[in-house]
């Protein structure tokens, strides 16, 4: 039995990426085998944990939900594609290391993602909409608490900048 | 030693790499791999009667299928056990595939190999495995009952029966005024970190040596096991824990059967061979703890003193025991807390059932036993009207009273001797931070608002820092670069920073020119591993014990280029120089070059060392007898016994008087884990444990149903808390150091989650008016205790728990808070005081315990 394979193209981190993969081929595995981008987790490939989360044209989506395929001539961005273009962490990548918003830096990456489209439409949260922004995803390690700190701090150093 | 490094709160150096994608996690690694999957039982127990793999021949891309047939030599044989303990009579292990019989779900049965994970699945699912299904023990009671066995060789499924004994507690609770005895209850949990376990190992054939990396706690030991398993010398077979996702317990089992037969595959195969474990085989193939039932008979004064305690530990270590029997070891001792009690007896009987292992987990059977000794504390304040926190300051290890003797053997074979502490101060702060003695005026507001309040509180001491030891290696470079090294691993605890931070502050160079390695037998190969809170006291004292060495042979050295007195130096930023003077002054990185006597000219610096060239006199050798070429250091720190950190926490529960949801108002917590390293990791460390504790408290267990299978193996059903679960946790510490060790620190990395569950039972009690006696709580549990124990009230036989509150503040609390001047004739029998000093009080009746097995109401009777 062999697997009939699809040609996939598309835009990640702003460059343009081809591979060809079966049809079966998860989105977070064409990034992390196929494409080398293993800054994208993975805890359960069951859409719960939320370590998988990229921007898929800027919304965030678990990538271990979608198949490949369907991201063809699409815009994803994974977590090697937040700092900016001079390698300098983004506020939302800084305010986790100024707040300890990570431990074993596993979760962290889908976290990122999730909490940089939530900036950006909601630059000024309440401490509200920052707990329901973030309460998708699941740390093992942080308890949280840093975590909501961090997203925070992200938003005052956005507004500083 | 400088302090400017050591104790500041810095940010970690870990995390730019982690924060960009450039961390690098075990299934980062190896792109290319052949991947393998494994062919796992469906059922608890059954015979396997063939494997049939025809079908998965047809694969495109399978490489191998593997059973037990095929596996060789020591490869073939059971796992190691690898804490033997006399105790541990029947101690049994599984294969790495199963031989004849599975005894849990999710027992490895084959391995797959092909060219991705995605055909390795495939291929695993056409392998056809006949069963012949065998009766399923599940449960404790189950297990105990011993209907059906475990293992055909091991009689009433009991694998170990331990006695912990000083003095003789039967004969004291005779003796004691007052007598209460009830049974409680704690559900199995699991570790569960983000990251599963996973294994990739490439052999070299020419060299003939092989290189495994796997997400572990202990890549020193995976090493050995390798080695002695396949038959290597250790010296060719490298072991490297890269960034590993979390850990919390499960990773320090080992080998794993995954860690033997990748490394076997790869080497048979010629191939490199990768394993990274998906949740469900999480769930059902790693480990889980927790699960215990204790029956506790407990006597005491009038002023809440307990004077004797005798506990019976039914503990479910599921199908097999490679971890031996630590986790009831640590359960029957670390009960006592932070108590001096009088006569102490605990029996504990470690039993086999047809379900996943059970290995330590964060904190690691220390939850059961704070749990067993906090409940016993609220009942017998409730027992005697007395407020819950005075009971336990009765019952206090006093400050002058340090070491003190607990007449135990702990977990590490030694004596259980607590080194140093102030409980007293540690239970009055979190009274404090808490507001214990405001609550009554809160609780009266709650209620005239309609909501329903409870306050809660539990002590823990925890034995940090176990033996048998930990290494250092510091080698500062011609570069100035402090290359520090040891062998255990990291999964989360900031050590690249910590450890720089020690090694900063000893050796006087900026932190940034320090890199620290952990798990990576290449740079250091002895370990012991990370898990009992042991890593910063453990391998922080090695790294400063390395680091004097490597101080006082600088110093030596740079004495003789400066013509100084070694005594008269300091290191400051990384230049050594006069007490006083930094014009006469060599920078460390010269002194390293000088450390050497051969010195080819490869850079500016070396060029630079020769006007220093000291030359050693003509008739002696270059290298001086005893010393050594390079600017490096290796030390070693051995304990004579474990550090013991202790703390308090407390909590505000808010109960929902209609849906019995339990919200965490506010949690508090004081903190003693000696001198902090680092406060903000500590910090950390207790936000992520006390978010344990809470899901080990109201949400997280492991539901198997009576065949044994595991019916809440997904993030769908088993419920991992998510932010809006975790309380806000409001710290204090207290830093009574050490005297154990040079750097006065204890262990802080299981703090935050042991006393969690009796904390919110206690509170959980203190609103509701009902005995708690089993966790997790969920919802529908409180629901239906409310239910059964109104039933209990209706029916005549209860008396309220009267659980810490005074007469009346609870009466605006509404339901579920009966007051005590109902009968309580039927208390006495086994709920209630079965030595009271005097006639029954009425009002201090003991506490109905509905739903629990072998207490029968009198008015049932
Ligand atoms: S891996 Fe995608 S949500 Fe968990
Ligand atoms: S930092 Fe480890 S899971 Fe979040």
């Amino acid at each position: 039995m062999t697997e009939e394979t699809f040609e996939i193209v598309l835009t990640v981190n702003g460059v343009h990426r081809a591979a060809r993969a079966p049809a079966r081929r998860l989105l977070s595995d064409l990034l992390r085998h196929d494409l080398g981008l293993t800054g994208t987790h993975v805890g359960c490939e069951h859409g719960v944990c939320g370590c998988c989360t990229v921007l898929l044209d800027g919304e965030p989506v678990r990538s271990c939900l979608m198949f490949a395929v369907t991201a063809s001539g699409r815009a994803v961005t994974t977590v090697e594609g937040l700092a900016g273009p001079d390698g300098r962490m983004s506020p939302v990548q800084q305010a986790f290391q100024d707040c300890h918003g990570l431990q074993c830096g596993f979760c962290t990456p889908g976290f990122l993602c999730t909490i940089t489209a939530f900036l950006r439409d909601t630059p000024r949260p309440t401490d509200e909409e920052i707990l329901e922004a973030v309460s998708g995803n699941l740390c093992r390690c942080t308890g949280y608490q840093n975590i909501l700190r961090s997203v925070r701090r992200a938003s005052d150093l956005m507004e500083e900048s | 030693m400088s302090t400017r490094m050591f104790g500041e709160p810095i940010a970690r150096r870990e995390d730019p790499r982690l924060l960009t994608g450039q961390g690098r996690f075990l299934d980062d690694l190896g792109r290319g791999a052949l991947a393998a999957a494994f062919v796992r039982s469906p059922h608890a127990h059954a015979r396997v009667t063939g494997i049939d793999v025809a079908d998965a021949l047809d694969v495109d891309g399978l490489v191998a299928i593997y059973t037990w047939d095929d596996l060789p030599g020591r490869v073939a044989e059971p796992l190691p056990l690898l804490i033997p303990h006399p105790a541990l009579t029947h101690g049994r292990t599984g294969y790495a595939l199963a031989r004849d019989v599975v005894r849990h779900v999710g027992e490895p049965v084959a391995m797959v190999v092909a060219a991705d994970r995605y055909l390795a699945e495939d291929a695993a699912e056409r392998v056809r495995v006949g069963y012949e299904p065998l009766p399923a023990v599940v449960g404790i009671e189950n297990a105990e009952r011993a209907r059906d066995l475990v293992h055909p060789d091991v009689p009433g499924n009991v694998g170990a029966v331990l006695l912990q004994e000083n003095g003789d507690a039967p004969a004291a609770i005779a003796d004691a005024p007052h007598v209460l005895e009830f049974r409680l209850s704690i559900e199995r949990s699991a570790s569960t970190p983000l990251e599963g376990r996973g294994v990739y190992a490439r052999w070299d054939a020419d060299d003939g040596s092989l290189r495994v990396y796997s997400s572990t706690q202990a890549s020193t030991s995976v090493r050995a096991a390798i080695a002695a398993k396949l038959d290597l010398p250790p010296g060719k077979v490298e072991v490297v824990a890269p960034d590993v996702g979390g850990g919390f317990g499960v990773k320090i089992v080992h080998p794993w059967p995954e860690e033997v037969l990748v490394p076997w595959a790869a080497r048979l195969l010629g191939r490199e061979v990768k394993w990274a474990e998906d949740r469900r085989e999480h769930f059902v193939a790693s480990a889980h703890e927790r699960g215990q039932l204790h029956d506790v008979r407990v006597g005491f004064d009038g002023a809440g003193r307990v004077l004797g305690l005798d506990v019976r530990i039914l503990h479910d270590h599921g199908a097999y025991t490679p971890y031996g029997i630590i986790i009831p070891i640590v359960t029957s001792t670390q009960l006592l807390g932070p108590y001096r009690i009088g006569a102490y007896r605990a029996e504990v009987r470690s039993l086999y059932t047809n379900t996943l292992i059970v290995t330590p987990y964060r904190g690691a059977g220390r939850p059961q036993g704070v749990f067993c000794m906090e409940r016993t504390m609220d009942r017998i304040a409730a027992h005697l009207g007395l407020d819950r926190a005075d009971v336990r300051a009765a019952n206090l290890i006093q400050p002058d009273e340090f070491p003190y003797d607990q007449g135990l053997t702990f977990q590490d074979g030694r004596p259980l001797v607590y080194d140093s502490g102030d409980y007293p101060e540690l239970l009055r702060r979190v009274r404090d931070l808490i507001g214990w003695d405001a609550f009554e005026g809160e609780r009266r507001a709650a209620a005239a608002r309609g909501r329903r309040i409870g306050i809660g509180l539990g002590c823990y001491v925890e034995g940090t820092g176990v033996g048998p030891y930990e290494g250092g290696h510091v080698e500062i470079d011609s570069a100035g670069r402090v290359h520090v090294s040891t062998g255990l691993t990291s999964q989360g605890q900031g050590h690249q920073t910590a450890f720089a931070q020690i090694a900063a502050a000893e050796l006087g160079v900026p932190i940034e020119s320090v890199r620290v390695t952990t798990g990576d037998t290449r740079r250091f190969g002895y370990a012991v591993g990370t898990f009992a809170s042991r890593a910063a006291v453990m391998s922080g004292n090695a790294i400063a014990l390395a680091c004097r060495k490597v101080r006082a042979k600088a110093l030596r050295i740079a004495a003789e280029a400066l013509e100084a007195d070694p005594r008269d130096l300091d290191v400051t930023d990384g230049v050594v120089h006069v007490r006083g003077d930094r014009s006469a002054a060599v920078p460390l990185a010269t002194v390293a070059v000088l450390s050497n006597p051969l010195r080819y000219a490869f850079d500016a610096q070396t060029a630079a060392a020769t006007q220093f060239a000291t030359g050693r006199p003509p008739s002696e050798p270059p290298v001086a007898p005893g010393d050594e070429p390079g600017l490096e250091g290796r030390d070693y720190y051995s304990p004579v016994r474990s550090t013991f950190a202790a703390g308090a926490h407390a909590a505000i529960v808010e109960t929902d008087p209609d849906t019995a949801e339990i919200r965490i108002l506010r949690y508090a917590v004081v903190h003693d884990c000696g001198r902090l390293v680092n406060p903000r990791i500590v910090e950390g460390q207790i936000h992520g444990g006390v978010a344990q504790g809470v899901a080990g408290a109201l949400y997280e267990r492991m539901a198997y149903d009576a065949s044994g299978q595991l019916l809440n193996a997904s993030f769908m059903d088993f419920l991992m808390p998510y932010a809006t679960e975790v309380p806000a946790v409001e710290i204090d510490h207290l830093e009574t150091p050490s005297p154990l060790n040079p750097l006065g620190i204890k262990g802080a990395g299981e703090a935050g989650v042991i006393p969690v569950s009796a904390v919110i039972a206690s509170a959980v009690e203190d609103a509701e008016g009902i005995g708690i006696d089993a966790m997790p709580l969920s919802p529908d549990a409180l629901f239906h205790l409310r239910r059964t124990s109104a039933a209990w009230s209706a029916a005549g036989t209860g008396a309220g728990t009267g659980a810490g509150a005074e007469a009346g503040s609870a009466a605006g609390a509404g339901a579920g808070r009966r007051r005590e001047d109902d009968d309580a004739g039927g208390v006495a029998r086994g709920a209630g005081d079965l030595n009271p000093a005097s006639p029954p009080d009425p009002s201090r009746g003991g506490e109905p315990r509905p739903g629990q097995p072998g207490i029968v109401p009198e008015g049932e009777l």
